[in-house]
């Protein structure tokens, strides 16, 4: 499979980027990973004629743990993201998350920043990022802009990223608390049938915060607002944990594809956050 | 559009291919360099059977365009054998039936080679998501995972002994 021709740009930094979307407009495409965007432009389903490759733009990379506050630079791959210890012991649900996506290979080039920036709803971070209540920098030829995660993304593969701008890093609060990232999917490399993301703070045998975000249930990452405040105040038992899973599948728009018909997508959608919301409970 | 010289250290030696963007590296590594041991399978990133080594990480080379790999250091199947002959990897594949057909074989032991520099002395457990990667349509992978365990092993010995 070979795609369609294109130019090759690999600019040093971020004004260079920033030139080139500029110049090339909707015709340009950054690549970070690219195992997202050179299997699209293999199949031809993309059309990019200009390709910038941001490999060699200073600035990208990096991930510091400083107190409460966690940075990440969009260019981390996954595999960075597994094989770091300062961040595995403050948000582990990170690697948790990151050893579920795709395979070995895949992990050793996928980005952070190419995850949650190209607006697929099968991506996994961009639900850890709405569970964690990440922010995303963008920068562009008007200068640099902050964006909630939870504000972030419109549709499938449409964000508020302008097509001039770049996702530069991804910041969040140290989560507190017990996490899960519980996903199912058909075999490895695939995208998740469902998958959630959930946080729980405990005090005192009962839950005083809660956040629960979905992947791959809607055409957009979906965070269940209702779904965590039915645990707060409760001591996640049984029935608090089906009233959470009753308000977060409400909050989704599951669509029949390859994976399945809407039943099954809702049935699975609702084990996953079960069992998400237990685990995050038993290790908080 | 407009090609480009790339420059590639391929198993310690250094290449210069004039090549258009849009050239993937396994067909590179394949057409224009002649190593043909990474093999192109799915050609979809799903198989395995392409990775080759590039700056340190396993990667599957039909999903990097070549020009990416602009001055980068790459070690294929055919860097992995030492001058004395068989890596213990490809040893332990043949002594333990670790192939059949061997279309997967390069690319397994190319990513095992990795795992192994990571994880000196994986479980099995280790070992299966390590090479999760990669797909055999013969073996059922029990005696992949047994060849790469006992490769393992072999060098950890040599390592001790030498110690």
């Amino acid at each position: 499979m070979i795609p369609a021709a294109f130019e090759y740009h690999r600019p040093k930094d971020v004004g260079g980027v920033i030139a080139l979307l500029q110049q090339h407009g909707d015709e340009a495409r950054v690549v970070a990973g690219g195992h997202s965007l050179i299997p699209m432009m293999k199949l031809r389903m993309t059309d990019v004629q200009h390709l910038v490759d941001l490999q060699d733009v200073a600035g990208l990379g990096g991930i510091q743990v400083a107190g409460e506050q966690i940075t990440i630079g969009a260019m981390v791959t996954q595999h960075m993201l597994i094989n770091n210890a300062d961040l595995t012991e403050a948000a582990p649900i990170l690697k948790e998350a990151a050893l579920q996506i795709a395979d070995p290979q895949v992990r050793y080039m996928g980005t952070i920043g190419g995850n949650v920036a190209n607006g697929d709803p099968g991506n996994d971070m961009p639900a850890l990022m709405l569970c964690l209540g990440a922010t995303y920098t963008l920068t562009g030829p008007n200068g640099t802009r902050k964006v909630a995660a939870r504000d972030f993304y419109e549709a499938a593969y449409v964000t508020v990223r302008e097509d001039s701008e770049l996702l530069t890093q991804l910041t969040f609060a140290a989560p507190k608390g017990g996490y899960a990232y519980e996903k199912q999917k058909r075999k490895i490399g695939d995208y998740a049938t469902a998958a959630a993301a959930v946080q729980i703070a405990r005090e005192g045998g009962l839950c005083v915060a809660a956040s629960v975000s979905m992947t791959n249930l809607s055409d957009v990452p979906v965070w269940s607002k209702a779904a965590g405040a039915a645990l707060v105040g409760t001591d996640c038992g049984p029935a608090a944990i089906r009233a959470a899973v009753d308000a977060a599948l409400k909050d989704i728009n599951p669509t029949e594809d390859n994976r399945g018909p809407v039943e099954f997508k809702r049935h699975v959608a609702k084990t996953v956050i079960g069992r998400a919301i237990a685990r995050a409970w038993s290790r908080s | 559009m407009t090609k480009s010289i790339i420059k590639l250290t391929v198993n310690g030696e250094n290449h210069e291919v004039l090549a258009e963007p849009r050239e993937l590296l396994i067909h590179v590594l394949r057409e224009r360099l002649n190593l043909t041991g990474p093999h192109i399978g799915c050609e979809t990133t799903h198989c395995g059977a392409c990775t080759v080594e590039l700056n340190g990480k396993s990667v599957k080379s039909c999903t990097v365009f070549a020009v990416q790999a602009n001055g980068a250091e790459i070690t294929t199947i055919e860097g992995i054998a030492g001058p004395a002959g068989l890596h213990v990897l490809q040893q332990s594949f043949r002594e333990h039936h670790g192939l059949q057909c061997g279309f997967c074989t390069p690319g397994m032991i190319t990513r095992a080679w990795r795992l192994l520099k990571e994880n000196p002395d994986p479980t099995e457990e280790d070992v299966r998501f390590g090479m999760a990667g990669n797909l055999c349509r013969c073996t059922g992978y029990q005696n992949i995972v047994k060849s790469i365990l006992a490769a393992a092993a072999e060098i950890n010995a040599s390592r001790e002994a030498a110690e």
